[in-house]
């Protein structure tokens, strides 16, 4: 099939940043293309199945590159460059289902207390709160804010139950950022993220990456948090039905627990992006 | 002093460690080891304690233990719950024997094919699935036939460690391709497991109450 070009001219993360153990000579997937990711000493080189080099950008602990030639940089994190954060790289957790699909289900709070029970999320308290979504213009990107939600135990560093209040953007169609209530730092944000590395439309690789006010909690711990907590998801998203996310050509209803999840497709609509969608009629 | 397993949360193995424990009713000191993406298992650190460079270890005072199978008895004596051991006529004991051997072909089929599928590890990956399936139709048929003679677990009426190292990898096969859908006397032998008093759950593995009903379930007790 041929690409869009919504979908090739864009920025993917394909391993990890090389200050992490990098295997030398990585081979991987990206939209249905080998690409091998190499090391020029210290300096990661990224290059097509039929030799040529493609684009590289080393950010937010990653590497990442495009199959095609992006006119736009990769989206800053600017919170994540403030001191004292802690930086942690999470590894590749690979998934059968389309990369859209694991984007949403980042963004989608309802299902903390079902999926997540006890640590995330618990019943009773499954109300979603009112919060606000928006596609804001100026930085084509989709912001849900003000989200609220009890949680039994919002992060490796917190110690028992609390209302953790989030904002969720999505600057990019396979990446999500998560800002959340940092337990020791009142007023601060932890940084959360899900990179997605599209391998198929309906497989991917996903790179979750923090940036948290924590000096307490041993790395591995922090690691094994996070991937627990994803592994909780992973199930889930592999048993999807249909596997490509579906893009109603039309307008979608949404319910209040979703918005997001339609806000996220309208945006995907608009861009036209397509990779990993199907486009049917309600 | 509790033992200490050197742990890694989405590793059957070292959740087995974790299931025994709970299982008898005791508790564990819980060290992490960053074994994705980090491979601590292979640093020189980790390399003193087990050679072999494999998860889980358990350590309780002088002892050190990295083979899970031995981890299994441990906690079980340490317990005091011998039961957890099997009937102690010769057939009995040599079926738990067997089935605890059993379970390392779990690991090398289902559990490979498993890294592969999560977290890309390289693998030839029909082989593994295949290898896993035949496991799979082995163990359905050895618990059908329990079944006829009135027997819940691998090895008797009652569960016991060659239940705890078998049924992480085995429930856990969908994570590399693996379905679980053609066999059910395997799917309702999981079934007993995860209602056990003291069960505990892992990424993946689900408490019982969380399950979905198998398909009519519902409507039959109706
Ligand atoms: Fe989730």
């Amino acid at each position: 099939m041929t690409l869009p070009a919504a979908a090739i001219d864009e920025w993917y993360p394909v391993a990890m940043a090389p200050d992490r153990p990098l295997r030398p000579d990585q081979e991987t997937t990206l939209l249905g293309e080998r690409v091998r990711v190499l090391l020029d000493g210290q300096e990661p080189r990224v290059e097509a199945n039929d030799g040529r080099n493609l684009p590289v950008i080393v950010r937010h602990g990653h590497v990442w590159t495009s199959l095609g030639a992006p006119k736009h940089d990769l989206f800053a994190i600017p919170e994540g460059e403030q001191p004292g954060r802690r930086l942690v790289e999470c590894g590749a957790i690979r998934v059968r289902c389309s990369p859209l699909r694991a984007v949403e289900n980042f963004l989608d709070i309802a299902h903390f207390p079902f999926v997540h029970t006890d640590i995330l999320g618990s019943e009773p308290h499954t109300e979603v709160n009112r919060y606000e979504v928006r596609i804001r213009e100026e930085v084509d990107e989709v912001w849900a804010t003000k989200v609220t939600f009890y949680q039994p135990q919002a992060a490796k560093s917190a110690q028992g139950g609390i209302t953790t209040e989030y904002m969720y953007r999505v600057p990019h169609p396979t990446c999500s950022v998560l800002y959340k209530t940092c337990p020791p730092r009142p007023g601060e944000w932890d940084i959360i993220t899900l990179f997605v590395q599209p391998l198929e439309e309906d497989l991917c690789q996903v790179w979750p990456w923090m940036a948290l006010f924590d000096d307490q909690t041993p790395q591995a711990d922090l690691i094994q948090f996070q991937q627990m907590i994803f592994l909780q998801d992973r199930s889930i998203l592999e048993n999807q039905i249909p596997r490509l996310l579906p893009l109603d050509p039309g307008m979608e209803m949404p319910t209040r627990a979703d918005l997001t999840s339609v806000a996220y497709r309208r945006w995907l609509k608009k861009r036209g992006y397509h990779y990993g969608a199907q486009l049917v009629a309600a | 002093m509790r033992p200490t397993l050197y742990d890694y949360v989405l590793s059957p193995s070292c959740y087995k460690a974790r299931l025994m424990a709970a299982l008898v009713g005791s508790e564990l000191e819980s060290v992490a080891v960053d074994f994705h993406p980090g491979g601590d298992h292979r640093k020189p650190e980790f390399l003193m304690l087990n050679p072999a460079g494999t998860l889980p270890v358990l350590t309780h005072g002088g002892l050190i233990l990295t083979e899970t199978t031995a981890m299994l008895v441990y906690l079980v004596r340490l317990a005091g719950r011998c039961e957890w051991l099997g009937g102690e006529d010769p057939a009995s004991a040599a079926r738990v024997q067997q089935w605890l051997a059993f379970s390392a072909r779990l690991t090398a089929s289902l559990g490979l094919a498993r890294l592969h599928d999560m977290l890309g590890r390289p693998a030839d990956i029909d082989a593994a699935r295949w290898a896993g399936t035949l496991c799979l139709r082995e163990l359905e048929s050895a618990l059908v036939e329990n079944r006829l003679l009135g027997e819940d677990f691998l090895a008797g009426n009652a569960p016991t460690v060659a239940d705890v190292a078998c049924f992480p990898y085995v429930m856990l096969a969908p994570d590399g391709g693996v379905s679980l859908d053609p066999y059910p006397a395997i799917r309702a032998w999981t079934r007993r497991i995860r209602a056990l008093p003291g069960f505990v759950e892992m990424p993946g593995i689900h408490r019982l109450h969380d399950l979905r009903p198998e398909p009519g379930e519902a409507e039959a007790a109706a």
